[in-house]
């Protein structure tokens, strides 16, 4: 079992004739993921090696039956992308794009407030059920069916953990990235909630990072609803306030949004916390065990 | 990115946001050029620095005569301002806002900002205007009001009237008011802002409504559609070091006074958690540095010469996994940038996934004295031996 995406997903990719868009699919391709069409405004008809490039996603949806999308288009234009693959109920909505304005997000996710869809990211490195299906821009070679969901705001925090996961022959069911952005389309909870229902996960490695009260609420949730044991590391302690750390939504404003107050939330609510990333794998083994 | 108070009162004004008369100036002679035109005292003259508490700092002062005014413009241009936001360093004033004095009948607070978790515009007013926001928050939250805004219906005439009424505005000034809150939201949406405030927005004895202050901050991702707001970067405002890791397509941050470990990382997240590893290890992380997924080989060199040249570095701390940026990529970059511009203190190296052999191997083969970490705990053990 798995969350959201499985060997019956059906990928079409928004952007597959660009240069990220194309080395992408081919490796989602290669992971056995079955990329059934292309989007480029433009180019219908033509072909990305064997999978068909369509001018609109809802021809994308009609013909080729796509039922999730991934998302390569620039920044101005990828606001655009996601609204029309929600517009063609697209029900699963991967957008790896980084650099999004803010105020184009939230038009977007006021646009899918009452849409059948769900939108994963932007500024994420996507979605994979290992050994099915991977959504996303994340090294294939380090995942391993198993039995550990991981949920995470950062990209490369994301492969430290599901690293850890596969040295310790943990493995994983499900591992989200949900991206660094302020506005984003699903949160900790909504993963929280699957990982949950999900029978195959047996625990949930969750990274947050510092900005915004994400963690907060999850922490909560987690206190109220959990009963699956979760192993918790939030980046950015020693980070000052005031300035963006890479992410968009990596900030301290004011004294909200602090790792500290992020650490005794999770800590607070019996989360299983890890405060030096050094000891990850140790924390997951000891915790899972 | 920040801009100047004279930079955001020329926006206001172009935008319909009521403003004092007033223009900025770079000289003394030209501070007196603008007293002279406003032609009566007082005369308000403003430090421009990008940082707030410029008041308490001494950067704020009311001129009530001619010699008043020509000893203040004197003082403060050219001043080291210290504010609670410059940290102990201070900032170096280098132009001054020359505002005509108003008489002031009651302050106001009033920002708008987008809000995270609710992805809506949000309007924060306070009559406990002038005060540190962040005070008031915390012990008399009840003064503030807040109004949310569904950037996609935009503003309407009911969010005007609770902020208002919110803020029991005087009868004659509720239109005023109204039309400079309608226009200052669309300011904000129009221009992309990461927050738009007025601290103090003020009411006069004649029944005016004035944004006294002003402050802009934009969203860096959206500058790209607003051309004349790049026109308004200063970068005297900004660390050097970062100015220059820009140039160079590398996500650099000075972190203050008291670092001595430089690290270099691929993943914001990842970045921020090596800061965290360095501080465990019992180092002080000097910087933040995201070479991202796709550096080159002379990104790499770059950002190694960006981190050897502070004097203060004791160590270096290089933190990669590898994805789309291979080890192998990665290793032969170091060893380039080694090669040019030698190693003044020890590097340690930490790589982890795609081509992690072939990126050891080629360290190994260089014959330079990096220090290869097997995992991130023998590289925290290796930093703290060589910052000791």
């Amino acid at each position: 079992m798995s969350i959201l995406v499985n060997k019956k997903t059906k990928l079409l990719v928004q952007g597959i004739t660009g240069k990220e868009g194309q080395f992408h699919a081919r490796a989602c391709i290669d992971y056995g993921t079955r990329v059934v069409a292309g989007v480029t405004p433009g180019k219908g008809g033509q072909k990305m090696d064997d999978v068909p490039v369509f001018n609109t996603v809802a021809d994308a949806v009609k013909i080729a039956g796509a039922n999730a999308s991934m998302i390569f288009v620039p920044p101005p234009f990828a606001a655009d992308a996601i609204m029309e693959a929600a517009d063609a109920e697209v029900p699963l909505i991967v957008c790896i794009t980084e650099g999004i304005p803010v105020m184009d997000m939230m038009r977007v996710k006021n646009y899918l407030k009452d849409k059948p869809v769900r939108l994963i990211g932007p500024n994420c490195p996507g979605i994979i059920t290992p050994g099915e299906c991977k959504i996303g821009i994340m090294p294939a070679a380090i995942h391993q069916p198993g039995k550990i969901g991981v949920v995470s705001r950062s990209g490369t925090l994301t492969y430290e953990a599901v690293h850890a996961l596969t040295m310790t022959g943990l493995g994983q069911t499900t591992c989200i990235g949900i991206g660094g952005d302020p506005v984003n389309g699903t949160n900790f909870i909504d993963c929280l909630e699957r990982f949950q229902a999900d029978d195959a996960t047996e625990g949930i490695v969750m990274i947050g990072e510092i900005g915004g009260d994400a963690e907060e609420k999850a922490a909560d949730y987690i206190k109220a609803t959990v009963t699956k044991p979760v192993v918790g590391f939030i980046a950015g302690l020693t980070a000052p306030p005031g300035r963006r750390m890479g992410h968009a939504g990596a900030i301290i404003s004011g004294s909200s949004g602090t790792g500290q107050s992020k650490v005794a939330a999770m800590k607070a609510n019996g989360i299983h916390v890890c405060e030096n990333l050094a000891y990850l794998g140790d924390v997951c083994a000891e915790t899972f065990k | 990115m920040k801009i100047h108070e004279y930079q955001a009162k020329e926006l206001f004004r172009k935008n319909g946001v009521a403003v004092p008369d007033g223009q900025v100036a770079f000289t003394v002679e030209e501070a007196k050029a603008v007293a002279d035109r406003l032609g009566a005292y007082p005369v308000v003259v403003k430090a421009q620095i990008h940082a707030g508490g410029r008041g308490l700092g001494g950067g704020v002062k009311v001129a009530k005569t001619a010699e008043e005014f020509d000893s203040y413009a004197n003082s403060i241009l050219g001043m080291n301002l210290v504010t609670k936001q410059t940290g102990p360093g201070g900032k170096r004033v280098k132009k001054l806002l020359i505002e005509q004095g108003l008489n002031i009948a009651k302050e106001l607070y009033l920002s708008i900002l987008p809000d995270r978790a609710t992805a809506k515009m949000i309007i924060m007013a306070s009559e406990a205007g002038g005060m540190d926001i962040e005070t008031v928050a915390e012990k008399t939250p009840e003064k503030i009001i807040k109004v949310y805004v569904d950037p996609n219906v935009g503003i309407q005439g009911y969010h005007l009237r609770t902020a208002a009424f919110g803020l029991n505005m005087p009868k004659a000034t509720i239109k005023p008011f109204s039309v400079l809150l309608k226009n200052l939201y669309n300011l904000a949406v129009n221009y992309d802002c990461s927050l738009v405030e007025i601290n103090p927005l003020i009411i006069t004895a004649e029944d005016d409504v004035i944004a006294l202050d002003g402050k802009m901050d934009f969203d860096d991702n959206a500058l790209y559609r607003h051309p004349d707001v790049q026109e308004y970067r200063d970068l005297d405002e900004e660390d050097p070091t970062e100015v220059e890791a820009g140039t160079h397509g590398l996500n650099y941050i000075h972190l203050g006074e008291g670092g001595n470990v430089g690290n270099m990382v691929n993943g914001a997240g990842l970045a921020m958690a090596t800061m965290d590893c360095i501080k465990y290890a019992g180092g002080k992380p000097v910087n933040f540095l995201d070479v991202g997924g796709g550096a080159s080989a002379e990104q790499i060199e770059n950002g190694f010469r960006i981190l050897q040249s502070d004097e203060n570095v004791k160590a270096i701390l290089i933190n990669i996994f590898g994805g789309i940026l291979r080890c192998d990529r990665l290793a032969n970059g170091v060893v380039q940038a080694a090669e040019k511009v030698g190693l003044r203190v020890p590097v340690i190296i930490r790589m982890e996934g795609t081509n992690l052999k072939e990126g050891r191997k080629i360290l190994a083969d260089s014959g330079l004295e990096l220090i290869n970490a097997k995992d991130l705990k023998d590289a925290a053990e290796k930093l703290q031996a060589a910052i000791q």
